[in-house]
């Protein structure tokens, strides 16, 4: 008998091999790429986040606009009440680097107001011989940071004796600029609260629907069935409507967050149930639970660090729908209120069709509106293909 | 067929029931009523509020009752046709509505086919052209339609509207309409200035059908029938025309269920920067004034509305794909 198979009966030869055994063999075959194969799952979604450029750019941007918000008070030129008489309804004024063909450094030229009493408007004009410097790092309109420390430093204040708007003055002199700056910490932050309650209310729901089953199932997906067939925008007129007027502007602003994330839980619990319901006939569940483990131990333990990355992604991608609703409430005078600035609120100033005739620039507060609302649509997607094991 | 079509509508009324009962807790829930209010509005006005007329009509419309009683009152009230009485205008709810639901199915209507018929070659496109500067370009100005807000794309809109085409700004037809009974010349308006609302509204729903239809289209692209097809000489026109096309057309439909709520939403904020004539501004009045049957009817009637879309888009959907009718049917 012939063949790669010893003869019956002979005894079988014992070989072992004198290579030295290298234990990452497997790992190694990846042809110069050993950090590939032994990446954690958090290197492995950066990795792939990385290749998502728009994603990126987005990422920092947003970031860089969160830290704009912890130092508003220090990056606006003025203070968000500062009011000036002689400067209502200025148009933006631009800055310039050289006079004459010399350098002179950033400045802008001042400007004379006239009433144009045919109009009855007040027409600002430049004038070219009046040379206004800004100053860096300077003192100017003097402010409690974040409520608390006196300060009066500014990255950049308006030039001695003149003005500073480069975006332009509203109806009571108010710098523009500075007040799209202080509605930032608002608007920025209402989404994430928002989604903070979304998200807490998300999971706990979705858990209990997905881990137990049965009619608790039954009754959750009942109610978000119902949720996501009325429409959200009436829904939260009508939660806005009901907040007593007599309440500070601060419970107002907690209470918008709590109607914004109160309505839209409802995709995010249908993401954990349904990756639940799969995820718990796991055997590693079972074995967590033979151990001993408590049910809010598996789920918060076993379960949810499994799609955590998941629900992040997609909770990404509520934010922006929140920073709108928040943005079209305030601007139907039922959000927010005065003297909390947020944009929906500087947007109401825009309210009329004759500002966007006679003053555009009040309309400014619209760009970092859409733009924060791509960046995080942008981000979301980038981290909705990273945290997806299957690309 | 018959038997889905039942057992869709029979599941639709305990949701319609959970909603009337989420809406009506929503109208009960700020303190006071409609009558407080107005007894603060006349004292600010130096008035003398008769507080045993006030108990009186209080008694009359049955708000001395107990909560649960009121609620069935009030739902079985609409069950027959009577929505309650607004108080702001002291007429009946339904008078007081009127045309305006018309008006708003009308709206919410022409949008969607108008989402449609923009989504539709876009989805395309970029489902056969993907990763392309023309799918990139695209989606990105369906993004950028997403993220302008509504009403402020409603007052530039309106504001060019006026300068270049001379339309009236606001409301859904020209003055002289207002008001009086439909007839040609007021349909002619109407039609005239419809375009601005339903582009405004169909901004935010389009983005999200594009960039649904497109993740579909591309699924079903990968597919071993359209490779078969492929592979036997079958021209790309023609291959996309008779496959993957047609699986899309389900989808159209199929998607209602998602794009019915946003656009009922829009529809409202537009219409109250616009203030056409559905149902938008006077919700937010309503709303504002505890006008309670009023509001709660507004807000039934537009959950109503969304309801019954993705119920009809349920039924169209179940008489296009034979998949749909079987999975039904055996769920339950």
């Amino acid at each position: 008998m012939t063949g790669p198979l010893p003869d019956p009966g002979a005894p079988l030869p014992h070989y072992v091999s004198d290579a030295p055994f290298d234990p990452n063999v497997i790992e190694n075959r990846v042809i110069g790429r050993t950090d590939l194969a032994q990446a954690s799952q958090k290197k492995l979604m950066w990795w792939k986040f990385k290749r998502h450029r728009l994603a990126l750019i987005s990422g920092v941007f947003l970031a860089i606009c969160y830290v704009a918000i912890v130092f508003a008070e220090f990056l606006a030129p003025y203070g968000l009440q500062t009011r000036n008489v002689e400067n209502i309804y200025a148009p933006p004024q631009a800055v310039h680097l050289f006079h004459d063909g010399s350098f002179v450094g950033p400045f802008v030229y001042g400007r004379t107001m006239e009433l144009d009493m045919e109009n009855l408007r007040r027409v600002y004009t430049d004038r070219t011989d009046l040379v206004q410097p800004l100053r860096f790092f300077c003192h100017g309109d003097s402010y409690r940071f974040w409520g608390m420390v006196e300060g009066s430093l500014h990255l950049v204040c308006p030039p001695e004796n003149g003005n500073f708007n480069l975006l332009g003055t509203d109806r009571l002199g108010r710098d523009v600029l500075s007040r799209i700056l202080y509605g930032a910490r608002i608007s920025l932050t209402i989404g994430i609260l928002g989604v903070a309650t979304s998200f807490v209310l998300g999971i706990v729901i979705g858990g209990l629907a997905g881990y137990y089953g049965g009619w608790v199932d039954l009754v959750v997906q009942r109610m978000i069935e119902v949720l996501q067939s009325i429409p959200s925008i009436p829904l939260w007129l009508a939660l806005a409507a009901i907040m007593p007027v007599t309440w500070s502007p601060l419970v107002v602003y907690a209470g918008i967050t709590v109607i914004l994330g109160l309505l839209d839980w409802t995709g995010l619990a249908r993401a954990v149930r349904s990756k639940l319901l799969s995820l718990r006939e796991e055997d590693y569940v079972l074995a967590a639970q033979i151990l001993g483990a408590s049910s809010p131990r598996v789920i918060g333990r076993h379960l949810i660090p499994g799609f955590m990355s998941h629900l992040i992604a997609s909770a990404t991608l509520t934010i922006p729908g929140m920073i709108l609703g928040e943005t079209a409430l305030s601007f139907l005078g039922l959000g927010l209120r005065p003297p909390i600035t947020s944009w929906g609120i500087l947007l109401t100033e825009a309210r009329s069709v004759n500002v966007i005739a006679l003053y555009p620039w009040l309309l400014a507060p619209v760009v970092p509106v859409v733009l924060v609302i791509l960046a995080f649509n942008f981000l979301g997607d980038g981290l909705r293909d990273a945290a997806d094991p299957m690309r | 067929m018959i038997r889905y079509i039942l057992w869709r509508v029979l599941v639709m009324i305990p949701t319609l029931l959970l909603i009337s009962a989420l809406v009506f807790t929503i109208m009960e829930l700020p303190p006071g009523d409609f009558f407080e209010s107005q007894i603060a509005e006349m004292r600010a006005m130096g008035e003398n509020a008769d507080m045993a007329e006030i108990e009186a009509l209080r008694a009359r419309y049955g708000f001395d009752k107990p909560l649960v009683e009121r609620y069935f009152h009030w739902v079985g009230g609409m069950l027959v046709g009577d929505f309650g009485y607004s108080f702001e205008y002291q007429l009946p709810v339904t008078d007081v509505v009127g045309d305006r639901l018309w008006l708003t199915m009308m709206v919410s209507f022409v949008t969607i086919i108008v989402t449609w018929i923009i989504a539709f070659p876009i989805g395309i496109y970029s489902a056969t052209h993907p990763y392309s500067w023309g799918d990139y370009g695209l989606t990105f100005v369906g993004l950028i339609g997403l993220a302008i807000p509504n009403f402020m794309l409603a007052l530039v809109l309106m504001y060019f509207a006026n300068i270049w085409f001379g339309t009236s700004i606001g409301h859904l037809m020209g003055r002289e309409y207002l008001g009086q009974p439909m007839s040609w010349d007021k349909v002619k308006s109407i039609l005239e200035h419809l375009w601005i609302p339903v582009l405004i509204i169909g901004t935010a729903g389009t983005a999200g059908m594009v960039r649904r239809l497109r993740a579909n289209l591309m699924d079903e692209m990968e597919k071993q029938y359209v490779v078969t097809a492929r592979a036997k000489g079958l021209a790309p026109g023609k291959l996309l025309r008779k496959y993957p096309l047609r699986l899309a057309l389900n989808f159209f439909i199929s998607d209602i269920g998602s794009i019915l709520p946003a656009i009922i939403s829009g529809a409202e904020i537009t219409a109250i920067v616009l203030s056409l004539e559905t149902t938008g501004p006077l919700l937010i009045r309503a709303l504002q004034s505890q006008d309670m049957y009023l509001a709660g009817s507004f807000l039934m009637f537009l959950a109503f509305l969304t309801v019954i879309g993705v119920l009809i888009s349920d039924i169209a959907l179940a008489m296009l794909d034979p998949r749909i009718r079987l999975a039904g049917g055996r769920t339950k």
